[in-house]
């Protein structure tokens, strides 16, 4: 039985944010659960797919973050629990399902998590989804820890279901990933079998439909908003007149210094968990209390700038204060150090924070920045593109995946990258105002993700560019999760189609497609040359398997490499592919076999065929 | 109850997840109060893995500069980069087996001296234990099961408030059946390397 589904209540368990977040919807009874991976939220799927292959509950990896909204939301109109996932910038692309899902509402629960990413440890931007709750008008949790993640699962259902709206459970990164001990629930049994009842006036959203509906939206969130005024998700600690408004982590690290201030006497808290629509009256009654007011949240004045608006309707004239210079920036992600700073300023408290390391001695260090790894099938094809177009001037839109580092010297293949899906819009714009070439570049999960309206377009106005999509039959970069192109037999998974790129690419019109496998490089070099060559669009397709996921089939047989003694220094193999595989013994070039998995690229750019395959000892 | 931050450092691929799992799931069995965070997604891409644990009574499951009690490195020049998140009082445990980034190999940067970065990190903290930890968990069975070591290592010292008969049972249950009697050994050879 997986882990997550153990009927134990009141046992004490340690789990990642994301595990606790897949026992919280098992605990809630969720039947239905869909998602395109991304991280920070990617464990939370993989768990509830792993549950759905033993239960009758459903989970699938939809296309893309607007299909999983769409599909949760007619399982939960159907009447079953339903539960969508998705990173924070997922929610940019469900966004137009959203915002008349909102106006439609709910019959059964509808939980839709976002995982945002301050700092942007992998992700392109740090986009604060809270103002998606109030551009939708929906109802917003916000977990401080672990455990309340899992708390806040069956809490946001059954508040969907009493306000029939979908609600948003917003967490950051620093709760998907971290890990502490849970105290496990009891176990709803889900209802899995839905009906949809008809009520066009209700679901079908002509002008004249949207009208009452929105009326009914404003309503929900008059509701909503008495909801959070009792909410035991907003809860104040300590008392005395200065006050400190925080949500999300940043309550661990307020807490964790008013310990370090010893300030408990002197700071009076509100922690927001349930931070939309906010409670106004409570927020009123607490600033009423205080002198002047702090308020602690990771990303935009999105608290802050509701808490003035309060003040100011209440007639208040206290310091209400935030962001802004000497206090917190808009930018990244706190620390505990960082807030017990602010705090200890703003509230002039006495602090003695130990004196920093002088590490002015500390030499410049190498960097270890995280690369394509040894053999991967990305490196071959940037390589064999990079010979194609040499002497050449080309620009090199690309996509969200692994392959985006190919951006880096030497391979330095990547030249504009915005969201998920542009390489091949953005490629139609550069072809159009530029004389330069453009070859582009895409994942097979992107592709179907968002790739195909761009490709659509780039043949149906005809522009001149090179598509290759990089086919590595995975979804690599957030852990192998599948994708429309995955062969699931190989998995040992039925019930699934597999949908084939090369046929997608011909029936969507285009007039040059060709199938490369890139560890084969002259011949993709001579491919690649042909299909750029052609006028108006071109799709090269670079079918290889991620190693990392050959090897987790036991599809990896290849045999490490090694320099020998042919080898004149020319260093063509690590000036121009960087495998992580090579290092110098002195001024030599070796491979480490334990890393190389014997994919033979270097061995086919070494001018003197030096690189050959390691004999078996 | 007193609170202890511990910071683990590796390269991708090293397991060092594994050893902040353990400690975690001993710590659960102790009945000590822990709470823990890392940065995943890039670990198989050849990055640096960070993992902060935090025990005791503080809610925080981040570590900020400076503020690190114990620091284990997997990588010699990884535990100097890391050097920022100790103060004066930190005890230090390191391998001294370098993994050269790839950047070194394109001539982006050069390795320091594993001497040189031993001397620094020794003057700045409370006390460094630094030994080639490869060596012996390739003496306990497998290269690998450098995480057991280092962790050995940790538990000898006392830094940590986890007692030994609680890892120890969580490698029993909680580590891949075929590797338990090497995660032992390696576990052993660790904590026998280091002096209380």
């Amino acid at each position: 039985m997986h882990r997550l589904l153990i009927d134990q209540p009141g046992a004490k368990r340690l789990l990642l944010g994301n595990e606790a977040i897949a026992r919280g919807a098992v605990e809630a009874g969720v039947a239905v659960a869909a998602t395109y991976p991304g991280t920070p939220s990617s464990e939370i799927a993989l768990n509830l797919f792993q549950i759905s292959r033993e239960t009758d509950r459903y989970f699938e990896y939809s296309t893309n973050e607007k299909v999983a909204l769409e599909v949760t939301a007619a399982a939960a109109n159907a009447g079953l629990r339903s539960l969508c996932l998705m990173k924070h910038v997922g929610l940019n692309v469900a966004a137009d399902a959203l915002m008349t899902l909102a106006y439609v509402g709910t019959r059964g629960g509808l939980v839709i998590l976002t995982a945002d990413d301050p700092a942007m440890f992998s992700s392109q931007n740090e986009q604060d989804n809270r103002y998606y709750a109030k551009l939708a008008g929906l109802p917003m949790l916000e977990p401080s820890s672990v455990a309340e993640a899992l708390a806040m699962v069956p809490a946001a259902f059954d508040l969907s279901e009493k306000l029939h709206a979908p609600v948003l459970l917003r967490t950051t990164t620093r709760v998907n990933h971290s890990t502490a001990v849970v105290e496990l629930g009891p176990i709803r049994t889900p209802v899995t079998a839905g009906y949809f009842k008809k009520d066009p006036f209700s679901f079908v959203t002509v002008p004249a439909v949207s009208r009452q509906l929105h009326v009914r939206l404003l309503e929900r969130l008059e509701e909503a908003g008495r909801l959070a005024e009792a909410s035991p998700f907003n809860f104040e600690a300590g008392d005395g007149r200065l006050g400190v408004v925080c949500n999300g982590v940043s309550y661990g690290y307020v807490h964790d210094a008013l310990e370090d201030l010893q300030a408990g006497g002197r700071v009076r808290l509100l922690r927001l968990g349930f931070t939309h629509p906010l409670p106004e009256e409570r927020i009123r009654r607490f600033l009423a209390a205080c002198d002047k007011v702090l308020v602690v949240e990771e990303g935009e004045p999105f608290m802050e700038e509701a808490i003035r608006a309060i003040a100011q309707a209440a007639a208040l004239t206290l310091p209400i204060r935030g962001k802004g210079a000497g206090l917190f920036s808009r930018l990244y992600e706190y620390d505990p150090a960082m807030v017990r700073r602010v705090m200890a300023a703003y509230f002039a408290l006495p602090q003695r924070p130990a004196p920093a390391l002088d590490l002015s001695d500390v030499p410049a260090l190498p960097q270890r920045p995280p690369t394509l790894c040894a053999g991967c099938s990305h490196r071959a094809t940037f390589y064999a593109v990079k010979k194609a177009t040499e002497g050449l001037d080309v620009i090199h839109p690309s996509d969200i995946g692994c392959y985006t580092l190919g951006f880096l010297p030497p391979l330095s293949m990547g030249d504009f990258v915005i969201c998920m899906g542009a390489s091949i819009g953005s490629a139609c714009g550069f072809s159009r105002a530029s004389r330069q070439k453009v070859v582009a570049f895409i994942g097979d999960s992107t592709f179907f993700h968002s790739g195909m309206p761009g490709l659509v377009n780039a043949v149906f106005n005809n522009h001149n560019l090179t598509l290759v999509i990089l086919d590595n039959r995975t979804t690599a970069m957030t852990g192998h999760q599948p994708n429309p192109g995955v062969d699931m037999a190989e998995l040992q998974l039925e019930g699934f189609n597999r949908v084939d790129i090369e046929g997608v690419v011909k029936a969507l019109g285009v007039a040059h497609v060709s199938v490369i496998r890139p560890y084969n490089v002259k011949k993709s070099i001579a491919a690649l040359r042909e299909a750029i060559a052609f006028p108006g669009v071109s799709v090269v397709i670079s079918r290889e398997k991620c190693t990392l996921y050959a090897r987790g089939l036991r599809q990896l047989h290849g045999r490490a490499f090694t320099v020998t003694d042919k080898c004149r220094n020319h260093r063509e193999c690590v000036d121009a592919l960087a495998c992580p595989a090579f290092y110098l013994e002195g001024d030599r070039v070796r491979i480490d076999a334990d890393i190389c998995v014997g994919c033979a690229l270097c061995a086919q750019v070494c001018p003197e065929h030096a690189i050959q395959p390691l004999r078996q000892e | 109850m007193h609170t202890t931050r511990l910071i683990i450092v590796a390269v991708g691929g090293q397991g060092n997840l594994l050893t902040s799992r353990v400690l975690g799931e001993a710590a659960l069995l102790a009945g000590v109060p822990v709470r823990m965070s890392e940065i995943h997604g890039m670990a198989q891409r050849g990055g640096v893995v960070e993992s902060a644990i935090v025990f005791g009574d503080a809610l925080s499951t981040v570590i900020s500069d400076g503020e690190a009690d114990v620091l284990v490195g997997f990588e010699p020049v990884e535990t100097l980069r890391a050097l920022k998140k100790c103060h004066a009082g930190t005890t230090v445990i390191t391998n001294l087996a370098p993994l050269p980034p790839f950047t070194v190999a394109l001539g982006k940067g050069s390795y320091p001296a594993v001497e040189r970065i031993q001397d620094l990190v020794a003057a700045k903290t409370a006390r460094l234990i630094a030994f080639d930890a490869t060596q012996l968990a390739r003496q306990a069975g497998n290269r690998m099961a450098l995480n057991m070591v280092l962790l050995g290592a940790l538990l000898r010292t006392g830094r940590v408030p986890v007692p030994q008969a609680a890892v120890e049972e969580t490698i029993r249950s909680s580590t891949k059946s075929a590797f338990v009697e090497t995660n032992l050994k390696a576990f052993a050879l660790g904590y026998a390397h280091v002096s209380a």
